[in-house]
């Protein structure tokens, strides 16, 4: 698995599109300091490139790299090798390359613009590793579609749906719900659906750094033990964790069952 | 060293291969497997790589189930069909990378000599011509000595001198007690190399027999011939099949 | 009768003066003649002094009736044992300085006090340390006393079984400042408190308010930093209340807020720090106040109406990256929010005036949605939510139409700037 990382790695960084990936994060995020001095302002829309498009950037790209290299891992598959190294190797190297150019493109302008030494080091370690983060998610449910479905079309399809239904259809429906049940005590319900989908995690984590003055104005006991220490910011990165590790678990599942 | 006993294949609704026993035992020996598009020639060889999971039946290669097995891949090479790599590796990380996952003495030096690849080593894979690809691919495949090649459309863009190396370097395995499975459309190349030919009809072995044996049984002149008449008797049959009823 | 008053106090300064000549230095310590603060006491004539030795000295109900100035030399300790009121102050032109007075318990029947000041005039409590007390400072029907410089640390758990750092009730003209006052359950409450100024301290980490107003008029707080407590500030049921100059910073918590007007009229509000507070100011009920040159930095809610608010005037503040800037529950009457500085602000300045071209609405959709059902808060910030914004923002429907600001400044209010 290491060697298949290795030399997907390999490919990967050279490939252009993780150039542009980098050239554009690097440029945004210089964009953005050299516009607005209030780091606020520079963070809540780095937030919003992190949850709108890291996912959708991490899950074109995995499908595109897992079809386009489709001759090459028959190549692989005639190796002696177990089949899952193969897969979990290549998804690694696509997340891994992509993550790198995240962090090169966003965490560059930081140390040019001395936020290691500010106090808003938190809020920007956080933006990176959800942005981290959700490239793994996001790319591994990409391997895992393109795995499923042989047609390309499909696979887009499926995809572009997960994507529009995690980042944005999701909240809707979680505010219907929240509106229509107002009259019934539901912090357990409003916190438990955010667990379910990675985007509104990321998401919280992040209003944990930035927002909390209003996230502690809330009477329930349930967020306020969740919000109010650090049990909020521990038990997000563990679902967090988990996200990264299903989509893996699901790779090695559906390597093992599909023909070539 | 390859043996196939009762297997079948389902995509979907579609039987790809059915009842297909089989075996490749005979060291030295070259053998053709032929057959129209979606006979179920490269899902044979597919399976026979693990490439591929049986809906039923069991495959042998050197005395061994390969259910759940990869190890034994190391004993075969096997020459994909499409010369297709990741664009922005060179030729020689390519090598490096399947040296480094079958960590034994390769001789890709001399095939790469053989093959004139030497100016082609450093540039990204994806500017290279298809024929040039496919040199690349035919020394990934013979940088090993194994018993076992399976080559799928081994001539594929080749140019003329190439072949001819290339024809030669399967004579040389040959010799060397090796078993070579090759699957074509070129006759030629058939009638030039393999001892015997295997064909597939619709998910079975329609007709297995040595080179001689099968312009014997067909009364052609050569193996293009033996084969076309093969079809043709085939289709035939099945005309007057369907015509029955009517 | 009314001629021999005025006579009587024409005399009065130059009996002081016979007092003063007459005065007399008093030491208490294990060794001396008195080895009590309350046998020194007993033995004193008005206008002596006392000076308490270092040492821990074991005693409650020490009652200072006569015009005295009680000196501890290095924090001498006045030890309660938890029992009862340690000092009370009855007489007039009491001055206590220099001491460490702790360890006063709960009771449920009575204030018990470390330092209890009652019915008294011109009295002055300064640099003192009143540690573990039930009330600290307790000052009663009491007038033109200055409380200063003390440092008043509490270890109280909950509001129910904890009292005050400073409690003045009934009083006028008091100056409390220089304080530091944490561990109780207000900083400094006020009720019945007019003509006072309060400047200068710092209050933090208390259970309930840092400091509280209860139906006192006529009052000032300026110079003083709240920081920590369960809220910063109430003010309620006074008028007149002037409060500038003002750090309110990190009240975080349910119903938590940096400042709290309930039933507020006639206040000014200007030139206070708001930084991160669940909410900068909740105002309920309160009319005709002024807010100006304030900052409000990231707070959750910057401010929050609610019940009926007339006449309320924000002007020339600064809204610097709260989560949100206003939410307004009732519409409110001739309240008005203009050229104020929005962080949030994207319009643009043709004419370059400095002001705005077009209005802003501080009031978000999801602020509105949040009110209605609190749980969705766990939406904050989604782009799904900024599509809901976006689409209010162009047709308001749930917001109210006539809240905004018709001339935003583009750069924040600096004060000065205003001075060159």
């Amino acid at each position: 698995m290491n060697k298949i990382l290795k030399y997907s790695l390999y490919d990967l960084v050279r490939s252009r599109w993780m150039f542009f990936y980098f050239g554009f994060f690097l440029l945004f995020t210089l964009g953005l300091f050299w516009l607005s001095p209030d780091i606020s302002k520079v963070a809540i829309s780095m937030m919003n490139i992190i949850l709108i498009l890291v996912p959708l950037i991490a899950t074109m790209f995995g499908l595109m790299y897992f079809y386009n290299s489709r001759e090459f891992t028959e190549l692989l598959l005639a190796q002696p090798i177990p089949r899952q190294h193969i897969f979990l190797g290549q998804y690694l190297g696509v997340a891994g390359s992509l993550s790198l150019s995240f962090l090169l493109g966003m965490g560059v302008p930081f140390l040019l613009y001395g936020l290691t030494a500010s106090s808003d080091i938190g809020l920007f370690l956080t933006l990176l590793v959800s942005g981290v983060l959700l490239s793994f998610i996001f790319s591994g449910i990409s391997f895992y579609i393109a795995l499923k479905n042989d047609n390309r079309i499909r696979g887009f399809g499926l995809a572009i749906l997960v994507w529009l239904l995690l980042a944005v259809a999701y909240d809707g429906f979680l505010l219907l719900g929240l509106a229509h049940f107002s009259d019934y005590p539901l912090e357990k319900y409003a916190l438990g659906a955010s667990l379910f989908n990675p985007i509104d995690l990321s998401r919280i984590l992040i209003l944990l750094k930035l927002d909390i003055a209003a996230l502690m104005g809330f009477t329930g006991a349930v967020f306020k033990k969740f919000l109010g220490s650090n049990l909020g910011m521990i038990i997000s990165l563990i679902v967090l964790l988990f996200w990264v590790l299903l989509p893996l678990w699901s790779i090695r599942r559906a390597s093992l069952r599909k023909d070539f | 060293m390859i043996e196939i006993e009762q297997l079948y294949k389902r995509f979907g609704k579609n039987e790809v291969l059915k009842d297909l026993s089989l075996a490749f035992r005979q060291k030295g020996t070259i053998s053709a497997i032929l057959g129209p598009n979606g006979s179920g020639k490269t899902t044979l060889i597919k399976s026979i790589l693990g490439m591929v999971l049986p809906t039923r039946g069991l495959i042998r290669a050197f005395g061994e189930d390969i259910r759940g097995r990869w190890a034994y891949r190391d004993k075969i090479s096997y020459l994909p069909q499409i010369a297709r790599f990741p664009e922005n590796l060179r030729a020689t990380e390519l090598f490096d990378m399947v040296k480094d996952l079958r960590r034994r003495d390769a001789r890709d030096k001399a095939l790469i000599e053989l093959f004139e690849l030497e100016e082609h080593l450093q540039k990204p894979l994806a500017y290279l011509s298809g024929g040039t690809r496919q040199k690349v691919n035919l020394v990934l495949t013979f940088m090993y000595d194994n018993p076992v090649y399976i080559l799928d459309e081994p001539t594929a863009g080749l140019d003329p001198l190439s072949i001819i190396r290339l024809k030669q370097l399967i004579r040389h395995e040959k010799e060397a007690g090796k078993i070579v499975l090759l699957t074509t459309h070129i006759m030629s190349l058939v009638e030039d190399i393999a001892d015997e030919v295997v064909f597939l009809l619709d998910g079975h072995i329609h007709y297995r027999g040595s080179i001689p044996q099968l312009k014997a049984d067909y009364q052609a002149p050569d193996v293009e011939q033996a084969i076309a008449r093969l079809l043709a008797g085939e289709e035939t049959t099945e005309k007057a099949f369907t015509l029955n009823p009517s | 009768m009314k001629t021999l008053h005025i006579a009587l106090s024409a005399l009065l300064p130059l009996f002081a003066l016979f007092a003063e000549a007459n005065a007399k230095t008093i030491v208490v310590c294990a060794d001396c003649n008195y080895c009590m603060p309350g046998d020194a006491i007993a033995v004193a004539e008005a206008g002596d002094t006392i000076l308490i030795k270092p040492g821990t000295y074991y005693e409650t109900n020490i009652e200072v009736d006569k015009a005295l100035t009680i000196i501890g030399e290095n924090f001498p300790v006045i030890d309660g044992q938890m029992l009862d009121h340690i000092i009370t102050v009855t007489a007039d032109s009491v001055s206590i300085r220099g001491l460490q007075v702790q360890n006063v318990g709960l009771s449920f029947i009575e204030d018990r006090a470390a330092i209890r000041i009652e019915k008294a005039r011109h009295f002055k409590i300064i640099d003192n340390k009143v540690f573990n007390a039930f009330f600290a400072i307790y000052a009663a029907n009491s007038t033109h006393g200055i409380i200063k410089g003390n440092e008043v640390r509490g270890e109280a758990v909950e509001e129910m079984t904890s009292g005050n750092a400073i409690h003045a009730w009934y009083c006028t003209h008091l100056d409390i400042e220089d304080n530091e006052l944490y561990g109780h359950r207000d900083g400094i409450y006020l009720e019945f408190v007019h003509h006072s100024r309060i400047f200068g301290n710092k209050s933090h980490n208390n259970l309930r308010y840092g400091l509280h107003f209860m139906f006192s008029n006529d009052d000032q707080y300026y110079d003083n930093v709240f920081r920590n407590n369960g809220a910063g500030v109430a003010v309620m049921f006074s008028k007149r209340i002037l409060m500038h100059d003002n750090l309110f910073i990190n009240n975080w918590g349910r119903s938590s807020y940096g400042l709290l007007l309930k039933e507020i009229n006639d206040a000014e509000i200007f030139h206070n720090i708001f930084d991160t507070n669940t909410l900068g100011i909740f105002i309920e009920g309160s009319n005709r106040i002024t807010y100006r040159e304030n900052d409000f930095l990231r707070n959750g809610w910057a401010i929050k109406m609610h019940g009926g608010c007339t006449d309320n005037h924000f002007t020339h503040n600064n809204f610097l990256q709260n989560t949100f800037d206003i939410a307004a529950e009732a519409r409110g009457v001739d309240n008005s929010y203009d050229e104020n500085h929005w962080s949030e602000y994207t319009g643009y300045d043709l004419d370059k005036d400095g002001l705005g071209d077009v209005p802003f609405r501080p009031v978000k959709l999801f602020s509105y949605l949040v009110n209605q059902t609190p749980e969705s808060i766990v939406l904050l910030r989604s782009p799904f939510v900024g599509l809901l914004n976006f689409s209010e923002k162009a047709s308001p429907i749930f917001t109210p139409t006539d809240l905004m600001d018709h001339t935003p400044l583009m750069k924040p209010f600096s004060r000065d700037q205003k001075i060159q």
